[in-house]
């Protein structure tokens, strides 16, 4: 258990200097000149000049990474360039719109996937098959952008039952959180479909039921229990997927999130933003996989730690 | 040792159709499959089925107030910001969509293939330090990766394609990878081994054709994947630049303005949504076609 615990520690590190070292490389390799963006197109060339010497970008690239990541370690993130904040305080502020954001639009998912997905594989090559499936090719197929603005059409304006965007309260946050959630909801909906189909042909369904158990009482303690395991790897996953997702959410809700950070920082190329958002979701990403690792074992008897 | 043969001949030839034979009983995945074909028509025959120049703005689109308008006999979908045709548009657009599509998912479906299989036909050192490079795709936050790349390269349609290629190739190479260690281990392999075929021809002519199914498959599916990451970029302002008329630039154009507009958004929406949807039907029909074991699963 500590070995294993050891070795996938290591790894998520790894993977993580991985993504700090290629992130770095490509704001290094990029065209634009962040001292010329900050000085203005009317600034002289020794103002450039100037400014590229303060943030040290006159360096060379080896000197450059080093000082980045000796302040990474100590969770520096450095100076953003437009907003002459610290990036780990501006990330600070936006981040609990963006956890709340992806918490409940992983809670939706789960709430219309998994009982969906259940109750296709129960009524197993039926028309309630046959809905909830392409129910479900829908919800994958929809364009996250698209779905929003017509929901903020339908319900916030026409129905006037929800605000039309914006950050506040419960009611706010139904709508964003249900856009992210239709397209995970169908993912969940088709895994958790075959992971019951699975498990229903187990030997050990057939003994339960054999020994007279109650349908009911095999579908929650045998089936479901068994067949819920992909789905905690896949809330893991969920967090990286759902990166990209919320940028584009965030803009269309006008959600005052990471998302929308990201969003401005890239169109100005303010870099170490955009690298303290790359970094942060990354070790969420990395974070979440781990867990999912760690709690998949306690929930399966069968897998052992290797 | 004549009629062995013939029987042989029988044999291999039976296979490939009952692939198909499945696949044309599956009505969903045939809808798909229509789909597709009604799309890649549209995309190709664009100048002739567009009533208008998608370019043109014209004067009698928008209101006296400025207003585009809702669809009528006139323009079939009304008309966009500017007074153009929204049809004509969403004709034009379906190049953009496909075209991205195919090239982008071609070009990811090449790079994972060759990954993949690789480090799984070699392994030793090779397949966990794959397998570590794939983790940091993974965890990289793809989209926004995708969304820099493109924020800072201007993007042309040809590098839009590639920066979601380079994003959505690593999925591609994990299954690859999967699927090669599982068949190099099977008897076929180790007796070309034996009989001294080198490595490149047993990639090429034994262990290649064995991928076919899962590559055409993930291709299929791919391509619908494609089509959204390439809306969501438009969408942002970050994919094919205008006036290239493409859905998520169509809607991205119209955001502003959509309370009062909406067929602005719903058709390209619509479009995007379809497409990529069928592409899913095909691409799952062909699973449980060519893996009948998947059957209903």
């Amino acid at each position: 258990m500590a070995h294993y615990l050891l070795v996938r520690l290591g790894q998520a590190a790894l993977v993580l200097l991985g993504i700090i070292v290629l992130t770095f490389l490509l704001t290094y390799l990029v065209p634009a000149d962040p001292a010329r963006m900050i000085a203005g197109q009317s600034a002289t060339v020794e103002t450039v000049a100037r400014i590229r010497h303060e943030l040290g970008l006159d360096q060379s690239l080896p000197v450059q990474f080093g000082r980045y990541l000796s302040h990474i370690v100590r969770g520096d993130l450095g100076r953003s360039y437009a907003q002459k904040v610290d990036v780990g305080e501006l990330l600070r502020s936006r981040l609990p719109a963006t956890v709340e954001l992806m918490v409940a639009g992983i809670l939706f998912e789960l709430l219309i996937g998994l009982p969906a997905g259940v109750l296709a594989a129960l009524r197993r090559n039926t028309w309630l098959d046959q809905v909830v499936m392409v129910g479900a090719f829908l919800g994958v197929s929809a364009p996250q952008f698209a779905v929003g603005l017509m929901l903020l059409y339908l319900v916030a304006f026409k129905l006037q039952i929800l605000p039309l965007g914006g950050y506040g309260s419960v009611a706010h946050l139904i709508l964003p959180a249900a856009t992210l959630g239709i397209a995970g909801g169908g993912w969940y909906a088709r895994v958790m479909r075959s992971s019951v189909v699975e498990v229903l042909t187990q030997d050990y369904v057939r003994t339960a039921r054999a020994k007279g158990l109650p349908p009911s009482g095999v579908v929650l303690k045998h089936v479901l229990r068994n067949a819920a395991l992909p789905v905690v790897t896949m809330v893991g996953l969920d967090f990286g997927t759902f990166m990209g997702g919320v940028v584009v959410v965030e803009s269309v809700f006008g959600w005052p999130g990471v998302g929308q950070l990201a969003w401005q920082a890239i169109q100005i190329v303010d870099i170490p933003v955009i690298m303290g958002v790359v970094i942060t979701s990354a070790l969420a990403i990395v974070t979440g996989n781990l867990l999912a690792d760690l709690v998949y074992p306690l929930l399966d008897p069968k897998i052992r730690y290797q | 040792m004549k009629r062995m043969k013939s029987n042989f001949a029988v044999t291999r030839l039976r296979r490939p159709p009952q692939a198909w034979d499945r696949l044309k009983q599956n009505k969903v995945a045939l809808a798909g499959v229509g789909v597709v074909v009604v799309v890649a028509l549209v995309a190709i025959l664009a100048p002739w089925l567009a009533p208008y120049d998608p370019a043109e703005q014209f004067a009698e689109g928008l209101s006296p107030a400025g207003e585009p308008f809702p669809p009528a006999a006139r323009f079939w979908l009304g008309t966009d910001l500017l007074g153009r045709d929204l049809l004509s548009r969403l004709i034009y657009g379906a190049r953009v969509s496909l075209l991205i599509g195919v090239v982008a998912n071609g070009v990811a479906l090449a790079i994972g293939t060759v990954l993949g299989g690789l480090a799984g036909y070699f392994q030793g050192w090779i397949g966990p330090v794959f397998m570590r490079c794939t983790d940091m795709m993974m965890a990289f936050p793809a989209l926004l990766l995708a969304i820099a790349l493109s924020a800072i390269l201007r993007p042309s349609l040809w590098i839009v394609a590639l920066v979601i290629a380079l994003v959505n190739w690593v999925w591609i190479a994990r299954v690859v990878y999967a699927q090669m260690l599982a068949l190099s281990a099977r008897e076929f392999v180790e007796a070309a081994r034996a009989l001294g075929v080198g490595p490149g021809r047993i990639l090429s002519r034994h262990l290649f054709p064995h991928l076919l199914p899962t590559l055409l498959v993930w291709g299929t599916l791919g391509i619908s994947t494609t089509v959204l990451f390439e809306a969501a970029l438009s969408f942002l302002g970050v994919g094919v630049r205008p006036p290239t008329p493409s859905w998520g630039g169509i809607i991205n154009e119209s955001q502003s303005y959509f309370l009062s507009a909406p067929w602005l958004v719903a058709f390209p929406g619509a479009a995007i949504l379809l497409t990529s949807l069928a592409f899913n039907l095909v691409g799952d029909g062909m699973r449980d076609a060519l893996d009948p074991q998947m059957r209903g699963r």
